[in-house]
């Protein structure tokens, strides 16, 4: 289970420079991301410079230092995948969205990311929606992947 | 469970759970690995499980949730034991089917086979499959019959028996001996002799020792690490405690790259698991020889895979290569000597432990011995996870395991090795797997990711695409990497945009010998070798773009129009209605046509066009 705050996180490991990445891990799975807060007070609780946390938080394409979508398209730029065409699907997802990986959508809806490689080759290309899977992808799914997502928004507010 | 204080604990432990399913009758092997999961198969394994207690068969039938089989693409697979009859693609609405006919009554259901693509039959078991049969699974096969989260299944397979021996009556020297005359080189990239290794960080001075295994599996298009560290964590595990006992390690790592979040849970499972029991921790079995294992998450930095910055990293710094003037079994982490192997090596140390160095210098080449580990991908019929001898030809490996090109393409090329490794032409597929001949060739066996490359692929795209991904990975401390990359970079866009001249070719072989020369670290070293092996196979491929201005694999997307094959087309109107930019048009029932001022080249037509109507020149 993720630790839920940001204490919890640090529970176990403080004064101990060397958990860093794994604290910053578990406060992105929680989070979402790592906020300027949340490094202040891990560089508190590890006794790790504050610029030595950004730094590694910066280092690391796995940290996000913005708030991401809500719904996190992750696009595989593996090998397997991009000769099976996955930069048709980065173009279409960016095309259609109107952002570029790494930033989210001006609703807070989507964010585009790209990963080099998910290690489900057999299966490119691989795009996953917070974390589930979708194989097989072409432009073509991805679009109505995307727009099916949206409507789901549509529908969540008219339902409140 | 309680803890285990002797062998003799540990051997009682493994008679009774024997004992315990002696009335098994049959096993219903589920994959749960990541790529069934991808293809939903936990639906398939909670409907299984669902049914065999409905159908009153809870304690003769076991169901196994396994590890990757390796043939992902055909998930999820079932495979039952007795008759070794496999299911693929197999639907959670099938469940009751299987544990009825198949289970209860041995009866085979005809449509859940595999269908040989190449010869349209139907097969009945698993080591009929032609992928399956040509392979050599000395590691792979082990996932089948083992739930990753049970150590229980790990000890009933025999699991553990080879850390008894060793610890039994074994000593350090005798094993680093036999480690050495098995011949056994590292499976992560370089192929440096694991047993040089050992015995280099035992001579160390120092009490203070680690050992690391290296899960972080950066290599686009691999996944043999994840496949065993998630499919049989304690197999890893056992090899890092016989490495430490060896070297005379008390603490040791495991850094796994956070993308895997499945080999991230069954490692850390299967760490508590060893703990309860005894296996790690102090006075391990009773013996003299204590030992634990922490989980170390990477940060998604394919320069992790450096000995150095990993070690850097698993300190929770920022993973920088520094300069190896002193080796890492000298001077690792924590400035305490360090031996890192990969998965695959503590994987194979197990059974040369049980069967001895003979055994596994029996399989292979004189300078490569065991097996390998490949990550067969790309533009083939079969892909997936394939385990062969090393020496096995990489025809062999493509055509009879891979089945050959899909929709009757020719295949072109293979690349092996990942973004340090290189592509090797047709012309080239009779050379071995093996360290020593692929370095030969300008490529290397690498972690074994090999990626099949047809007609439709670029050779010059792919060079782009591995310098676009070196250039982002380049962790830019040493000037040759940062700036080198970047540079070739540049001049391989130019020549995919059109806008390439032919004294470039020159500039870029030129570049790439420098920084293949003068960078710091190993990234940075290969970093030219896909640039490198592109030139040196496919020249023409560079001309075309250079002097005709023209991509033959039609890729490069600034050198490429989109048309209709008015033959072809049957007036759909799926292409028209799918195209945003309103580019195609026609009438019902007449041929298509495409506005190449409006098209955005976005692919969307070719990939919904059922007639393959779709033309890119």
């Amino acid at each position: 289970m993720p630790p839920k705050t940001l204490e919890q996180a640090l529970e176990g490991r403080r004064s101990q420079p060397h958990q860093l990445i794994e604290v910053l891990q578990d406060i992105q799975e929680n989070y979402g991301y790592i906020s300027k807060e949340a490094m202040q007070i891990v560089s508190q609780g590890l006794g790790v410079p504050i610029i030595e946390v950004y730094r590694v938080a910066s280092f690391y394409k796995a940290f996000r230092l913005k708030p991401p979508g809500k719904h996190v398209l992750t696009m595989c730029t593996g090998t397997a995948c991009h000769v099976r065409g996955s930069r048709l699907l980065l173009d279409q997802a960016t095309g259609q969205l109107g952002v570029k990986p790494g930033e989210v959508t001006s609703d807070g809806l989507f964010s585009i990311e790209h990963v080099n490689c998910l290690g489900a080759c057999a299966l490119g290309p691989i795009v996953t929606e917070n974390g589930s899977y979708h194989h097989h992808m072409t432009p073509g799914k991805l679009r109505k992947l995307i727009e099916t997502l949206s409507h789901q928004k549509a529908e969540d507010k008219a339902n409140v | 469970m309680s803890r285990l204080n002797s062998f003799r604990e540990l051997e009682h432990l493994r008679e009774h759970l024997r004992e315990q399913r002696k009335d098994i009758t049959t096993t219903v092997m589920v994959c749960g690995g990541t790529g069934c999961q991808a293809s939903r198969s936990q639906a398939v394994i909670d409907a299984v499980r669902e049914e065999l207690s409905r159908q009153g068969l809870g304690q003769s039938v076991r169901l196994c949730v396994t590890g990757c089989h390796g043939f992902c693409e055909q998930g999820p697979v079932i495979i039952i034991e007795p008759g070794n009859i496999f299911y693929c693609h197999v639907p959670p609405e099938d469940a009751f089917e299987i544990v009825y006919q198949t289970v209860k009554k041995g009866e085979v259901i005809e449509r859940l086979l595999y269908t040989d693509p190449g010869s349209g039959e139907r097969i009945r078991t698993e080591s009929e499959i032609p992928f399956y049969r040509a392979q050599d699974r000395q590691i792979l096969s082990q996932n089948r019959m083992v739930d990753p989260c049970s150590i229980e299944d790990y000890i009933v397979a025999g699991g553990y028996s080879a850390l008894t021996k060793v610890l039994g009556g074994m000593m350090p020297e005798e094993i680093i001996k036999e480690i050495q005359s098995s011949g056994l080189r590292g499976r992560g990239g370089g192929g440096f002799p694991t047993g040089r290794k050992w015995h280099e960080c035992r001579e160390a001075p120092g009490d203070e020792k680690y050992v690391i295994c290296n899960a972080d599996e950066g290599d686009p298009g691999a996944y043999m690490d994840r496949c065993v560290l998630e499919g049989n964590p304690h197999l890893v595990l056992e090899g890092m405690m016989i490495g430490a006992w060896a070297v005379g390690a008390r603490k040791g790592y495991i850094y796994v790259r956070n993308e895997y979040p499945l080999a991230v849970k069954h490692s850390r499972i299967a760490v508590e698991q060893a703990r309860e029991l005894g296996l790690l921790g102090d006075n391990i079995l009773g013996t003299s020889f204590s030992f634990d294992v922490d989980i170390a998450r990477g940060g998604g930095a394919f320069v992790c895979g450096e000995s150095t910055a990993l070690m850097s990293s698993v300190e929770g710094k920022v993973g920088e290569p520094r300069p190896k003037d002193v080796h890492t079994v000298v001077d690792g982490l924590y400035h305490k000597p360090t031996v890192l192997n990969n998965v695959e090596t503590w994987a194979n140390v197990p059974a040369i432990m049980l069967n001895g160095s003979s055994w596994f210098a029996s399989k292979g080449t004189p300078g490569s011995k065991g097996t390998k580990i490949l990550a067969l991908t790309g533009r083939i019929k079969n892909t997936g996870l394939v385990e062969v001898a090393m020496g096995t030809p990489i025809r062999t490996v493509v055509f009879d395991i891979g089945g050959g090109a899909v929709n009757g393409k020719m295949i072109k090329a293979v690349q092996i090795g990942g973004p340090s490794g290189g592509c090797l032409p047709v012309a080239k597929f009779d050379l071995a797997v093996d360290f020593d001949v692929l370095s030969e060739a300008g490529s290397m066996v690498g972690s074994g990711g090999m990626v099949v490359m047809d007609e439709d692929s670029c050779m010059v795209d792919v060079a782009k695409y591995f310098l676009t991904f070196l250039q982002d990975e380049s962790c830019g401390k040493c000037l040759p990497c940062r700036i080198g990359v970047d540079r070739m970079l540049e001049i391989i866009t130019e020549i995919t945009e059109g806008r390439g001249k032919p004294e470039q070719l020159d500039l870029l072989e030129e570049l790439a010998d420098t920084v293949a020369q003068t960078a710091l670290c190993g990234l940075g070293k290969t970093a030219p070798n896909p640039v490198l092996t592109t030139l040196r196979y496919f020249r023409p491929e560079y001309e075309a773009h250079i002097k005709e201005k023209k991509c033959p694999a039609g890729v490069c997307q600034a050198l490429i129009t989109y048309s209709i094959d008015p033959d072809k087309c049957t007036g759909c109107g799926v292409c028209l209605q799918a195209c945003a930019p309103k580019a195609i048009t026609g009438e019902k029932k007449q041929a298509h046509v495409i506005d190449v001022r409006l098209c955005q080249k976005c692919g969307i037509c070719r990939s919904e066009c059922k007639f393959d109507a779709i033309q890119v020149v």
